[in-house]
């Protein structure tokens, strides 16, 4: 009974999308229509589509949350005997599932967009609305027609095949929702765009728009991307966290993309050019994200992280990215002619230097794209067959980046307008001593070689100190009485932190990045219990192999004992699991924490009498990877929690009494 | 400076970092790019040991001697058999009969060197490049092909 309901809710939530675009799109045809009235219509049908989506999805996690094996995507994908979080969480770790919840969001965002939306024009409003509901009746249209999640089955087993082991873990059960949030996120300004190309409503007011929710889809994909590396990181049991898969790239440019339009809708906003530039940014950032979509849900990508996948519907999903990206290129074909230019800017400037952003961000685009498409491309007219792999990305994606940071600091110092360079590099040369003084104290202490590294490392440092410097001299430390700095440091916009904090999250992450390519260790040892294995001066001693049962799985740990100079640390450990109704076993890593390093130790194959495969690293600043995107997002919403920079014209008083 | 002046700088500016970035891709493309082929075509060619080769295929089963971290099997696409040697860690899902997609290159006696090998998350998942060469020999086997995604 219940997956009818949850079946005809999802039904009824396509009419009310298809009744919102409608009605939405009348203000297209004659001025009259842009009444206060049809507003209101449609932002309660955009609530009532959220709601009933909403009913849909909940419908599902409840069929889930209960086992119900009637289902055929619970039999697949969920087991009687899982944990509650996971049978939860299997919702979403399924392809019906998972489009269903893309479509969920969807909706809330366009619901959102009428909440928040108060003080915009009717007309544009009801155009945005009705994209979005264009996006929804596309999307909603594709699960009912060939990913229906609520597909009975007539035989109804007794129990489950489970969940994927290895998406049985917290970090992948929150990753896709996060990862989808700023998939779908960036369809808010894509709608906005389609919106401001149709109104003719390209200007500052709109980029002051369309900022916070670039903002929140970018600080989204920020945390989900991450939190998917990390899940890699000890889930997969190679140690590694980035392996420039198609499934990452495809990520991955989005995010680019988001990165990108972040920057240059702040030029927008604050001197109203790089119009039609931003306009473009927004609408490839969310056919990069349909493209993501596709490339994942299509199984045309050979892939580590593919699952098994029918193709005949990755064909339905590039007719959807088709007609939206072709749709909105002739629109904006047709109408970036008449978006007016304004805000003239010398090269060196603020607008000259997150132009730089954009086109250096642009080119790095372009090698993912390239890197992750060609090989299809080649497959596709028959050409030979070939995979890209890490070193492509090395020598294309990372020369490129280098620029991109160095600049980073330089840019932040720079006034709007006109600047002058040498005076910008001169309140940094403090800046760049520091950072000099401390990489030589490293490498003092460490006594590590590798030139590259320690480049690196100093270009880490250069953001993170050229971060702070930036919100110090904001507060005009240096130039008056530093108790009055110290206050006026207290009085800067929330924002300014927030820059602060993700430029500094940049920084982090390219610290952890240079010390983990350069410094990690790695060693492989057959091991009898009372072996010893020496790694980075810490030695680990295999004391024992015990036998232990979970909910769900049983599993064979070993036990090590954790020494560094005859000083015992802890005692790690590392497991196989073989999990019930599937056959391979997978690996659960030991960790152990020590300063900014990591001791990682994982079970490689084992053989009889108690006969070990182990692999160890010592994993230098590895945790850098991940806090440094944990930084960025922080800023992200540090950024979109200060409301101070976003006051609004009210326009439309007179209607909306 | 005009808008015509500051239109053209970053034009300028745009094209140099587009060809540069051309520039580098073109580069690695020459070696950061390996080629797949099935141990059928390899047998039956003459062996480039300089080409980075990707190859994937099905372990045969009782083909598997390890010592220590050192793992030498075969591999089949059910007509011809590959030789491959191995060293490092593999994954859980490396196993006798499961799919696999090795990267590396090739010795003068075709023995395949791998430096990466890679098995799926899905243990009913075979890799692309293998099933398309199973179907286009005929042996694709409705039976083998994988369940729901």
């Amino acid at each position: 009974m219940l997956a009818e309901f949850g079946q005809f809710t999802l039904i009824l939530g396509f009419f009310i999308a298809i009744f919102q675009m409608g009605v939405g799109l009348l203000p297209l045809w004659s001025v009259e229509n842009s009444s206060y009235a049809l507003r209101k219509t449609i932002t309660r049908a955009a609530t009532l589509q959220a709601l009933i989506m909403l009913f849909s999805f909940v419908t599902l996690t409840v069929l889930f949350a209960s086992s119900d094996f009637s289902l055929k995507i619970v039999v697949e994908h969920s087991h009687s005997q899982k944990p509650l979080f996971y049978k939860i969480a299997a919702t979403w770790g399924n392809h019906e599932g998972s489009i269903l919840l893309f479509s969920l969001i969807i909706s809330v965002l366009g619901a959102c967009l009428g909440l928040f939306g108060r003080r915009l024009d009717n007309k544009f409003i009801s155009i945005t609305l009705a994209i979005q509901a264009m996006l929804a009746v596309a999307l909603i249209g594709f699960v009912i027609f060939t990913s229906n999640p609520f597909e009975r089955l007539f035989i109804v087993p007794l129990e489950g095949n489970n969940l994927n082991p290895l998406l049985q873990d917290w970090a992948l059960a929150i990753h896709p929702p996060l990862l989808y949030l700023g998939y779908v996120g960036l369809s808010v300004p894509f709608s906005f765009a389609i919106a401001a190309l149709l109104c003719s409503k390209v200007d500052e007011e709109w980029a002051k728009w369309v900022r916070p929710w670039t903002l929140f889809a970018w600080a989204c994909l920020t945390g989900g991307i991450a939190l998917g590396s990390f899940w890699a990181y000890y889930e997969l049991g190679w140690g590694g966290f980035w392996f420039w898969d198609p499934v990452e790239n495809a990520s991955l440019m989005p995010w680019l993309a988001a990165t990108a339009l972040l920057h240059s809708a702040i030029v927008m906003e604050k001197r109203g050019a790089l119009a039609s530039w931003t306009i473009l940014l927004a609408i490839i950032a969310f056919g990069l994200s349909l493209l993501g979509t596709f490339l994942v849900r299509s199984g045309i990508l050979t892939s580590v992280h593919a699952f098994a996948v029918d193709p005949e519907r990755g064909i339905v999903i590039l007719a959807i990215l088709a007609y939206f990206m072709g749709g909105a290129l002739t629109i904006f074909a047709f109408k970036s002619g008449s978006i007016k230019q304004k805000g003239v800017f010398a090269p060196i400037s603020r607008e000259g230097a997150l132009l730089l952003n954009n086109l250096l961000i642009s080119v790095m685009l372009v090698t993912v794209f390239v890197g992750t498409l060609y090989p299809l491309f080649l497959d596709a007219i028959g050409g030979s067959k070939i995979s890209v792999g890490a070193p492509f990305f090395n020598q294309t994606f990372i020369p490129l980046s280098i620029p991109l940071l160095m600049i980073l600091p330089v840019g932040i110092m720079l006034p709007w307008k006109k600047g002058d360079l040498e005076n910008a590099l001169r309140r940094l040369v403090m800046v760049f001593l520091l950072c000099f003084i401390v990489t030589l104290f490293w490498y003092y202490i460490t006594g590590h070689d590798n030139i590259f590294a320690w480049a690196g490392i100093m270009l880490g440092t250069w953001l993170v100190f050229g971060a702070i410097w930036e919100i110090l001299y904001s507060a005009r430390f240096g130039q008056i009485d530093w108790h009055l700095a110290l206050k006026r440091l207290f009085t800067l916009r929330r924002a300014k932190f927030a820059v602060m904090f993700a430029h500094m999250g940049v920084g982090v992450m390219v610290l952890g990045l240079a010390a983990m390519g350069a410094w990690r260790i790695e060693t492989t040892k057959d091991m009898n219990i009372g072996d010893k294995i020496e790694i980075a001066g810490f030695e680990l001693e295999f004391k024992q192999v015990r036998n232990q049962r979970g909910s769900n799985y049983s599993e064979i740990v070993g036990d090590f004992e954790l020494t560094l100079e005859g000083e015992v640390l802890d005692i790690i450990s590392t497991s196989k699991r073989r999990y019930l109704e599937r056959s391979s076993p997978t690996t659960e890593v030991g960790l152990y924490n020590h300063y900014l390093g990591q001791i990682y130790i994982a079970f490689g194959q084992l053989a009889e009498n108690n006969n070990v495969q182990l692999r160890a690293y010592y994993n230098p600043l590895v945790l850098f990877i991940w806090f440094g995107p944990f930084l960025m997002m922080l800023g992200g919403l540090l950024s979109l929690s200060d409301r101070r920079g976003r006051k609004f014209k009210p326009k439309n008083e007179a209607q909306s009494v | 400076m005009t808008r015509k002046q500051q239109r053209f700088t970053f034009i300028i500016i745009g094209l140099t970092l587009f060809g540069l970035a051309l520039g580098l891709i073109l580069t690695a493309m020459e070696d950061g790019v390996s080629f797949f082929k099935t141990p059928t075509d390899i047998l039956a060619e003459r062996p480039d040991t300089n080409k980075r080769l990707r190859i994937g295929g099905l372990v045969i089963v009782g083909s598997i001697s390890r010592n220590g971290d050192l793992f030498k099997f075969q591999i089949t696409d059910n007509q011809s058999n590959l030789n491959v040697q191995y060293k490092g860690l593999v994954p859980d899902l490396f196993k006798e009969g499961q799919g696999v997609v090795l990267e590396g290159y090739l010795n003068l006696n075709k023995m395949f060197l791998a430096d990466v090998l890679l098995a799926k998350h899905d243990e009913n998942y075979i890799p692309k490049e293998v099933t398309d060469s199973l179907k286009e020999q005929g042996y694709w086997k409705n039976n083998i092909k994988k369940q729901g995604d």
